[in-house]
Formats: structure tokens, C-alpha cells, sequence
């Protein structure tokens, strides 16, 4: 080290700054200010507590026609699996030797049903449905997996209240370990 | 030719290990010759095995010499005589751009994966994104919400780090019943090791502000999949970074260009590939792809959660699965070895199936959460032999073997398969994948599990 360094170090120690801290990089200050309107065309993401569900609703019905057009080709008939995952209709439990992991058996949250749908599905041209219809292609698997009735329909309220059953079925190994 | 190279070496006195192992500091004795190892492998690499057998050379007759050769090119490829070294794609049937595709780890050497050779794992194809149209968004639990241009993060102070990077489901084969019969990198392939270089994110989360309850942040890229996970803070603040560029070379789209964020250590699938929005929160989001999928069902029917860590894992390339060993004589082991928590501290190789352990070389240097590549000299008398390699990391963590990772996970997690590999060399020079016996299942009924990659 040469001494003009030391004797810079010394100076920071000395007003109390360590080193440390005085060598981690200060950004330039580059970022431009960003609206709430802004932040809303970009925020797609939806929580367990369904913070950040939109407005809209669709009802089991609706959502079967849409599945059958949209969906089908690769979740297969009923949800039960085709060259995509299996995402109704388990019969073998989580615990058997052939476990069938499907939203009803093992998706913890069903907000993450709507999350999926809005942001990535279908495949062949995301984003392409309203909300209302990704509620409705949403209540359309919750209700092949038996968590709401026929004649339901999902919106920003009745989401998010829908119980999953294998919500307890996980470890949180970060939390474990740390 | 090998053979009698290695009757010189004086094997009873090197062997350090049992069926052949020799002692690393052999590597330093002058004229050790290597045996020929043949790729069988499928494609165009036939032709390479039978160039084993030395071409005929006449060295006035050889046309690169008397005629001009090719003019400068603004980018250069591979010579045209190695396009067997390719990744090996394999993607959803339905969505081409649905799948991954594989590092050919067996035909490689170094610590560097070239940036065409990188792995991939994309859940909706590569975007070709327009660096003009992209934006970075920090935004929720901050002071200040901030939208960044890549010309300005390029305008950031940089860091580079050499480390790897592997996918949550590299190896996954492992959990099968039968041992995959495929070469060593198209199923294990999924780790790949780079320079990165790119602006801290702990710098940015400064200028944006944490509030006090910011406990996790969640990333999202800008790919047709939108795919977004939830990073603990904590890691957020202390070394992932914003890379911008790859092994010097602006990111290339399919490892997620303009902007792809490095969390060192953590499985692949948090390291978002056109990242284009940082949502700040005081808890994951609970994405699809933090629930059901990169979670790992155990026997008992509860699954792990958030295991984000890559536990130490070493790989023995060469000689490895679908290669030929062409006569018995002295051979170069030689493999990869990395771990998510730190610097690799060992790696531990035997011949006799785990009966005997000998200590491999260790390349220099050796870095952090890097690729680390092992070598060690052996002599193949002919006879049986079972290969295995073993890393151990600068915590103590010890690579586990099949039978301990299978005991306490099961076979249905599907995700963070690290165990030992074991390569069988038959009296022909062989060498295929074997589970130890008491691994292997008496059934065959079991379907392949490693193309579940939705």
C-alpha cells in the first residue's frame, strides 16, 4: 500500500467512515423519475393477498370455452396434460410413488394461476387476453380441480380467498438455513 | 506407445490410489504422454475417431500452404473441422422456444465457457430486444422510484466476476431410475461459467432508497414469458449485480441481453435474463415459478421451498459417458468442479468406484463460485474400473454420493441434483454411467423424467 493511500485511510478512520463503506462504488445518479401511471402499465405482478389483482371478472363458464380454444391444445382435455403440464385432476397423492403435482394438488396460491395466465399464456401470443378473461380461463381451473363451483366467477376479491389445499405442503429452506 | 510411457513412470511408486490413481505432481514430470481417448459420440464427430489412426502427412503436398488463406473476418467462428461441439437443444414440442439446451461439457477444457456454448433455459424463446426500447424499473418499496436506460448503466461503475451459473434442474436425470446413457455435458450441461461484468445492484438500491420494510425483491425479465422471481434482500444488497456484459462481450440475447442480473452461487433461474423491472416488497410474490416449479416434492409429500443455494457438485469430463479408451497406458482424468458457497477446497477422484480416493489437481486460480477444473494422471491397466470424482468446498461441504441424496430427498424433486457420477470403464475401454448397484432399481418401469422442462 502506498502511503498516500494510508494516509487517506487514516483520514477516513479518522471522521469515523470505515474503509469498507468508503470504497463501495457511488452511483452517478442517472435514473429518471417514473409516475404512478408509469409504474402501472409496467407492475403486472399479483401477491397471495391478491395486491395487484385489476379490476374485472369472469365466470367458470366463460373461462371453459376459452380454455377449449386456447388452452387445450397443449394442457390437454380437462386440464389433464398434453406436451404442457398436467393442471387438474391428480389422483396419485403428493406423497405416492407416481405424485401428480397439479394446481389443485400442489400450487400453494390460486392468485399465482392469474399472475401466470396474464403475463405468460397462451404461449403462442401472450399477453393477448383481457382480464376478464384470464379471470375466467382462471376460475375454469380452479373449478376442473374442485376449489370453486360451477356457477362461480373470480374477480379481485373472491381470488384470493379461494383456499389451496396443499398451502402448507412447503419448507421454506432460505429461511431454514439462514 | 502409452503403455510403455507409463512402464517408465514406475506406477507402484506413483499409484496413490487403488486400480491406477497416480500421484497430481506427476503432471510436473517432463514427456507424460496421454492416451487416446475416442468420442463416439452421434453427429459428425465419427470422422474425428477415425482420424485417431494418424493421417498421412506430406508436408510439401498440404494445400494451406501454398495457397492464400481466408481473409480477416469481423467475427471469428470455430474451425469448421470442430462442428461436433455444439450445445444439444431440447425443446418443448409444441413451443420451439420452450426448453433448454445443453453445454457440451465432455468436449471441452479451461474453466471459460465461450459465450456461444453457454447453456440455455428459456421458457418463451430469445427476445430480440432493441437496447433503445429497454428500461429498468426500480420501483415499490424504495424513496424513489427509478427508471434506467442501458446507456445509462453503461455510464455506471462496473465490477466483473468470473463465476458459473447452473440451472436448478441440471442433472436432473440423476433422480431417474435407470442411469442416463447420453455424453457427460448433454445431462449435465446446465452449468456453464463466464465473466460478468456489470454495475452492483446494491449501487442502485442506494440511489432508489430502501424503506425500511423492503425485505425481497422481485425480478422480471422482458421475454415473452414475463418470467419473474422473488430474491431475499439480503442477497440483493450483498453481491448480485446488473451484467451488461459477457466474457467482454455485450451479453449475448440468449444469456439475456442488454441486462441480465448475476446472483453468484444461486441456481440459475434467479439470475433474470432481460431483466427489466425490480419490484421492491417486504415478501416473494409467489410466482409459478417459485411454486410449482423450482420446488422440490419430498417423499414425505412437502416440498422445499426457496432452496436457492447450489450445494457443491464436480463432474469427471473426460473420459466420460460414450467415449473409448483405446488401449490400456496412462490417461488424464480431468472434470469441473464449483459450489454456490464459496471456492472449491478439494476435489477427491477414484478408479475403484469410491473404494480408494486420490487428491486431483486443482487449476490455479481458483475462484469464488467459479468453475474450477481438477486433473489427475492414471494408468488403466485394462481391467474394470469405476471413475468418480468428488468435490469438497472451502465450508466443509462434501459432494454427497447417490444413495445419501436419494435417501434423504427421494427421487421427486426433480430440482438441485448434486450427487456423485460414476463412469464404468468396461475391459473394451467403454465407458458408460452406472448408479452403484445397490442405486439401481430391479424394475425398468420407471419413464424418463428429464424432459419435463415446461
Amino acid at each position: 500500500m502506498n502511503q498516500q493511500k494510508i494516509l487517506l485511510i487514516s483520514a477516513l478512520i479518522a471522521t469515523g467512515i470505515s474503509p469498507a463503506l468508503a470504497e463501495s462504488p457511488q452511483g452517478p445518479g442517472l435514473g429518471s423519475n417514473v409516475t404512478p401511471e408509469e409504474i402501472a402499465q409496467w407492475d403486472i405482478s399479483v401477491f397471495p393477498d391478491g395486491e395487484g389483482l385489476p379490476e374485472g371478472e369472469g365466470t367458470v363458464k366463460e373461462g371453459e370455452v376459452l380454455y377449449q380454444q386456447q388452452c387445450m391444445v397443449c394442457h390437454g382435455e380437462n386440464g389433464l396434460g398434453a406436451t404442457a403440464d398436467q393442471l387438474a385432476g391428480a389422483q396419485m397423492s403428493l406423497d405416492s410413488e407416481y405424485p401428480e403435482q397439479t394446481i389443485g394438488s400442489y400450487w400453494p396460491y390460486a392468485t399465482t394461476v392469474f399472475d401466470v395466465i396474464r403475463r405468460s399464456m397462451p404461449m403462442t401470443n401472450p399477453g393477448s387476453l383481457s382480464n376478464e378473461q384470464t379471470y375466467a380461463v382462471t376460475a375454469y381451473l380452479l373449478f376442473l380441480n374442485n376449489l370453486i363451483s360451477k356457477d362461480d366467477k373470480m374477480d379481485a376479491t373472491s381470488l384470493p380467498k379461494v383456499k389451496m389445499p396443499n398451502e402448507d405442503g412447503f419448507i421454506n429452506i432460505y429461511e431454514e438455513e439462514k | 506407445m502409452a503403455g510403455a510411457d507409463s512402464r517408465e513412470l514406475k506406477l507402484e511408486e506413483n499409484q496413490v490410489a487403488g486400480n491406477g490413481l497416480l500421484d497430481r505432481r506427476l503432471f510436473l514430470k517432463k514427456g507424460l504422454q496421454f492416451g487416446a481417448i475416442t468420442t463416439l459420440a452421434s453427429t459428425s464427430s465419427l470422422a474425428a475417431s477415425e482420424s485417431a489412426t494418424p493421417a498421412k502427412v506430406e508436408p510439401d503436398k498440404l494445400p494451406w500452404m501454398h495457397t492464400p488463406g481466408k481473409p480477416f473476418s469481423i467475427y471469428g467462428s470455430p474451425s469448421s473441422f470442430e462442428d461436433n461441439v455444439v450445445r444439444y437443444p431440447s425443446p418443448n414440442e409444441l413451443v420451439a422456444g420452450n426448453g433448454v439446451s445443453w453445454t457440451p461439457l465432455h468436449l471441452m477444457e479451461g474453466s471459460i465457457i465461450p459465450n456461444g456454448l453457454h447453456y440455455e433455459r428459456h421458457h418463451n424463446g430469445v427476445p430480440q430486444i432493441d437496447p433503445k426500447k429497454h428500461r429498468l424499473l426500480i420501483h415499490g418499496l424504495v424513496k424513489k422510484d427509478l427508471s434506467f436506460s442501458i446507456d445509462d448503466l453503461l455510464r455506471y461503475p462496473m465490477q466483473s466476476k468470473i463465476c458459473f451459473i447452473e440451472c436448478g434442474g441440471n442433472s436432473n436425470a440423476g433422480w431417474n431410475k435407470q442411469p442416463a446413457q447420453a455424453e457427460a455435458g448433454y445431462f449435465n450441461g446446465m452449468v456453464s461459467g463466464s465473466e460478468w461484468t456489470g454495475v452492483p445492484l446494491s449501487v442502485l438500491l442506494d440511489e432508489v432508497g430502501l424503506r425500511k420494510k423492503a425485505k425481497w425483491i422481485i425480478a422480471e425479465g422482458a421475454d415473452a414469458f414475463a418470467m419473474q422471481m422473488s430474491i431475499p434482500i439480503e442477497k440483493a444488497l450483498d453481491d448480485a449485480f446488473l451484467a451488461l456484459y459477457q466474457n467482454g462481450e455485450r451479453i449475448r440475447p440468449e444469456n439475456g441481453y442488454p441486462l441480465r442480473l448475476i446472483v453468484p452461487g444461486w441456481e440459475g433461474v434467479l439470475n433474470v435474463k432481460w431483466l427489466r423491472r425490480l419490484k421492491v416488497t417486504n415478501r416473494p410474490v409467489m410466482a409459478r415459478n417459485e411454486t410449482s416449479k423450482y420446488t422440490e416434492l419430498q417423499p414425505s409429500g412437502k416440498a422445499r421451498m426457496f432452496t436457492f443455494l447450489i450445494e457443491a457438485k464436480s463432474l469427471i469430463t473426460s473420459p466420460s459417458a460414450h467415449m473409448l479408451l483405446k488401449t490400456p497406458g496412462l490417461y488424464q482424468l480431468t472434470g469441473l468442479a464449483w459450489s454456490g458457497r464459496g471456492k472449491i477446497s478439494q476435489v477427491d477422484v477414484s478408479a475403484d468406484g469410491g473404494k480408494t480416493w486420490a487428491e486431483a489437481e486443482l487449476q490455479e486460480p481458483v475462484l469464488d463460485r467459479a468453475l474450477t477444473r481438477f486433473r489427475l494422471p492414471w494408468h488403466w491397466d485394462g481391467s474394470p474400473a469405476v471413475l468418480l470424482s468428488r468435490a469438497v468446498d472451502e465450508t466443509g461441504y462434501v459432494q454427497p454420493d447417490r444413495n445419501t441424496l436419494v435417501k434423504e430427498r427421494g427421487r421427486k424433486g426433480f430440482f438441485h441434483y448434486n450427487a456423485i457420477t460414476r463412469w464404468n470403464v468396461d475391459t473394451d475401454g467403454f465407458v458408460s454411467h452406472v448408479y452403484k448397484k445397490d442405486e439401481s432399481a430391479k424394475d425398468t418401469s420407471d419413464i424418463s423424467i428429464d424432459s419435463d422442462w415446461d
